[in-house]
């Protein structure tokens, strides 16, 4: 390139910000911005007026009712990426939940926490495995297999708790959800975060322009470099004033990061976008359709497992509704009201933590008030409605402003 | 005809799609340096020959020879490796990504652990639109979906030419865009000739092909219909050639070929 170009290029850094914002804002490519809006209108509404939801405790409630959620829908999202579903993440969630009660039962296996653990990542990670292979080979539709798994996987649960109930007793496992960490464990984690996120992004930042390509948006890295501390201290402070920070929280905040950089850092999450955009255009490229597909559903399995396992420890026990309920559709509720396209290749991991907290925020609050399960359903369900609307508009419009 | 070995030469290929024979028995080269047209009606079989090329249907029979090596190709990363790009007619560009992204697809500049490279691809991708004088592009950034027609164009081609091909098959590659891109485009078809590149250009105008092209391929109803060098013919010999042309080749009888008169 010659020195001219870079130049012009250079020159045009500086405008960027706004004249990005507003460029986005025309062509509908919002990111997270309204849904973290309207969590923020959610939290003011419910803090006039339910009585102890802007507390400390509540603050760990929700996020310990969020945790298994929030995993599974971390899954989800990469489903939703290469533009297929997965409706049988709750009820193999559920397995997840089975196979460490079982395996951890003293009068049965009696295996030690961490093998118990493994076993069900294994086992989920397989029937994500088996799905995908489905799905991917033979060309299955993904709705009808993880159709067919939801019914299958519920089956397998029901049939393997005959006594009802099984109580987790291994304390390590119960840890996954409600282990707490001391204060000063909470701090060092802020810390580790702040270093580790600030000193990421300044780091890529100073790399590429070592290579002389410009930093992109300086006030927006300064504004995320700023702003993700802030975060992460105050979130720290507030669940010191409760007990301290959750087992559950450090997996999301785990989960976010492991998969944000699976996503976004490494040729597998590239080719997840490149399938969800134009699979066509990913085989011609060379890359190899079916393998990614099947890997998005063995992750989808492996989240749900993972999930499974923390909301198992939640209750102490797995009963007969283990993964049912409103749990599927809050985990793809949460990926696609934080802004992941059901369409496919739009979308981040991050937006599934949005969506959950979002979701978990409201029935926590309604629940406080006083209001039933089924007006929770309702107002969950509107919003929910309100988010795929959002982004069917949203994706006209950019088809609008392309060409 | 010259004792050279062709770039690329394929014999009697056929490709059939359940009944339809989309090719029968075709010939066809090309050569470094050298634009080849391939033209054809609607149905010819253009399309399908050159998805062949690119591995991206397998043919049913015939051979294909590189630089006089008989070779298969059963997959894109094989026409790849081979130096042979094509820009198909739908660009497959992923509208999702921005133009670095959509450059390096399935080729993403790595290290050991997956870990994408950014900086590298990104200026790679800027330097290879500069030498080709793309200079619509604002930002490398950008993603595809808000690009306009030229400028995918010109993304899809650069994105070919970056990988120190030897082959580059356009399909179409004017088909969607005004006077000033197409000239643009046909400028680019020139400069990858003189830069000693093999160049296959499928197209329905005319005026693109006698514009560019070193030699004419005539497919009709899937298969050959004459080879015409540009300097010894006229359009209205070609146009025949597309809509009532015999076939030039007799199964089984060799040095049929020729189609001049």
């Amino acid at each position: 390139m010659t020195e001219a170009a870079l130049e012009g290029e250079q020159q045009e850094e500086f405008d960027s910000l706004v004249s990005r914002l507003g460029a986005n804002i025309r062509s509908g490519n919002l990111g997270p911005w309204p849904v973290i809006i309207a969590l923020g209108l959610v939290v003011l509404v419910f803090s006039q007026t339910a009585q102890n939801f802007f507390t400390p405790a509540n603050f760990t409630n929700i996020i310990t009712q969020m945790a298994g959620t929030c995993l599974i829908a971390y899954g989800v999202v990469f489903v939703l990426l290469i533009g297929e579903i997965d409706l049988s993440v709750a009820f193999v969630s559920g397995v997840a939940g089975v196979v460490v009660a079982e395996a951890q039962l003293p009068t049965g296996l009696n295996l030690p926490w961490f093998v118990c653990v493994f076993l069900a990542l294994l086992a989920t990670t397989l029937i994500g495995v088996f799905q995908g292979s489905v799905i991917a080979l033979i060309g299955v539709p993904s709705f009808v297999v993880t159709l067919a798994g939801y019914e299958i996987w519920q089956g397998v649960i029901l049939r393997s708790i005959t006594q009802g109930v099984i109580v987790i007793q291994d304390n390590k496992i119960n840890d996954f959800s409600n282990y707490l960490f001391s204060d000063t464990a909470g701090w060092i984690m802020a810390a580790v975060v702040t270093v580790a996120y600030s000193g990421g992004m300044l780091a890529s930042a100073f790399e590429g322009r070592r290579h002389g390509v410009p930093i992109r948006d300086p006030q927006l890295l300064a504004l995320k470099v700023i702003v993700v501390p802030i975060v992460s201290f105050v979130t720290v402070w507030i669940l010191n004033k409760d007990r301290g920070v959750p087992l559950g929280l450090l997996l999301v905040v785990g989960g976010l990061v492991v998969l944000t950089f699976l996503a976004k850092r490494t040729t597998f999450g590239r080719h997840v976008y490149a399938v969800g955009g134009n699979a066509e255009a990913a085989r011609r490229a060379g890359i190899n359709v079916a393998r990614i597909r099947i890997a998005v559903f063995a992750l989808a399995g492996a989240m749900s497992g993972l999930g499974g396992i923390v909301l198992a420890a939640r209750l102490n026990s797995v009963d007969l509704n283990a993964g049912g309920g409103t749990l599927l559709i809050d985990a793809i509720a949460a990926a696609v009201i934080g802004g992941t396209s059901l369409f496919g290749g739009r979308g981040e991991v991050r937006n599934a933590l949005i969506g959950a907290t979002l979701i978990a925020t409201v029935s926590n609050g309604m629940f406080i008030l006083g209001y039933s399960t089924g007006t929770i359903f309702l107002v969950t369900g509107g919003i929910l409605l309100l988010a795929v609307t959002f982004d069917t508009v949203v994706r006209r419009l950019q088809v609008r402003s392309g060409r | 005809m010259v004792t050279e070995h062709p770039l690329l030469e394929l014999r009697g290929v056929s490709k059939s799609f359940g009944s339809v024979h989309a090719l029968n028995d075709v010939d066809f080269v090309a050569r470094a340096g050298e634009v080849m047209a391939l033209v054809g009606d609607n149905g010819a079989g253009k399309s399908t020959l050159i998805k062949c090329i690119a591995g991206i249907h397998p043919m049913d029979d015939g051979e294909i020879l590189y630089e006089g090596q008989p070779v298969s190709i059963s997959g894109p990363r094989d026409a790849a490796k081979l130096g042979i790009e094509v820009v198909y007619q739908d660009l497959a560009l992923c509208d999702n990504l921005d133009v670095v992204q959509n450059m390096f697809l399935g080729r993403e500049t790595h290290d050991r652990f997956q870990r994408l490279k950014e900086p590298p691809m990104e200026l790679k991708a800027a330097q290879t639109l500069a030498s080709l004088r793309v200079t619509t592009i604002r930002s490398t950034r950008q993603t595809v979906a808000t690009l306009s027609g030229g400028q995918r164009q010109s993304v899809a081609v650069a994105r070919a030419v970056m990988w120190n091909s030897r082959l580059v098959i356009l399909d179409e590659p004017t088909a969607a865009l005004g006077v000033a891109q197409t000239e643009q485009v046909l400028e680019l078809v020139n400069r990858l000739a003189e830069q000693g590149l093999g160049v296959i250009l499928i197209s329905h105008n005319l005026h693109d092909i006698f514009e560019t092209a070193t030699w004419i391929t005539v497919l009709r109803l899937g298969r050959n219909a004459g080879l015409f060098e540009r300097t010894k013919t006229t359009q209205e010999e070609v146009v025949h050639a597309i809509t009532a042309g015999q076939p030039t080749k007799v199964s089984g009888i060799a040095g049929t070929q020729a189609g001049t008169q």
